[in-house]
């Protein structure tokens, strides 16, 4: 009997250096929900930005002007939002992914970490330039779909180094962005419905299911 | 019951030489304080151990630099993968059987 005990720890000790060094499990539950409600918070900016309005055509002033050219209030206003939820989403997400590698005894910046932001990064890198496209285009219309779609293929391709439960999270994401390119009118309803309570239900879930 | 221990790799009967493969196959190159760290060993004990498993090619050893500093890496060769996979059909069965 003892040998078998033996035998089983051995494989359990081998299953824990397999996922350890292939996977980055360190990743933050709690992190996910705040970047959702940094991601509520400027959605309902948005809302308060466009007079209270989820539906594009009603807002369309705010937008575009008489001769149909972008407004670069709006551009400004897109600008300064994007990047102070950006800002405050990276930081609050790495501090407390760090928090939680340390709380593991886990190296943050090892080559898992780093394969897993190289696989996130390339489909997110390629959405923004395609969303710079768009804007330069005047395709607002399109801008939130694809923002959507593009972050679930980054969070698909991201999931094969990290825990696998991303990879769900990727496909609602796209999900989302397709119906949302359908019903473009309601954008910021599904951009809200995406990043903000997508991430905090989805947060909460791997926070009681890991950090518990 | 006697068949199946035949079975069992000699080589991979110490711990740490399995660490090394379990972390080996999952990689495509890793460098040796991934793996000194990872498996929380000294520097000598480690090198002893990449050596026998390199000595009957289960591994490929890459030296290189990284800037001036000396850096060296290991992964796992097919003989390497082929021979882990059947120590641990080999593990199963003796847990199953036993």
């Amino acid at each position: 009997m003892d040998n078998k005990q033996e035998q089983l720890d051995t494989l359990q000790q081998m299953r824990k250096l397999m996922e350890q060094s292939s996977r980055f499990i360190s990743l933050s539950g709690l992190a996910g929900v705040f970047v959702g409600i940094i991601a509520l918070a400027g959605g309902l900016v948005g809302y308060w930005y466009f007079d209270y309005s989820f539906y594009y055509p009603d807002y369309g002033y705010l937008v575009f002007d008489t001769s149909g050219e972008l407004l670069s209030e709006f551009l400004i206003f897109l600008f300064l939002n994007a990047t102070a939820m950006l800002v405050l989403a990276l930081f609050i997400g790495t501090y407390l992914t760090i928090r939680k590698a340390k709380k593991k005894g886990l190296p943050m910046w090892d080559n898992v970490a780093k394969r897993m932001v190289i696989n996130l990064f390339i489909p997110l890198a390629a959405g923004g330039v395609f969303i710079l496209t768009l804007l330069t285009q005047k395709q607002v219309e399109l801008v939130v779909p694809v923002t959507l779609i593009f972050y679930g293929l980054a969070l698909i391709n991201g999931s094969k180094y990290t825990l696998n439960d991303i990879r769900y999270l990727g496909i609602i994401q796209i999900i989302l962005g397709l119906i949302c390119a359908y019903y473009n009118g309601y954008a910021l309803l599904f951009w809200i419905m995406g990043f903000g309570i997508l991430h905090i239900v989805y947060g909460l879930y791997l926070h009681f299911k890991y950090e518990r | 019951m006697k068949d199946i221990i035949l079975r069992l790799n000699k080589l991979f009967e110490s711990r740490i030489r399995l660490g090394i493969m379990s972390i080996l196959v999952v990689n495509d190159w890793v460098d040796f304080k991934y793996l000194k760290e990872t498996l929380d060993l000294t520097d000598g004990n480690l090198a002893s151990h990449l050596h026998s498993l390199e000595k009957n090619n289960y591994i490929h050893v890459r030296k290189g630099f990284i800037g001036r500093k000396p850096n060296t890496s290991f992964s796992v060769t097919d003989v390497g993968r082929k021979e882990f996979k059947l120590h641990l059909n080999a593990l199963e069965r003796l847990i199953k059987n036993i």
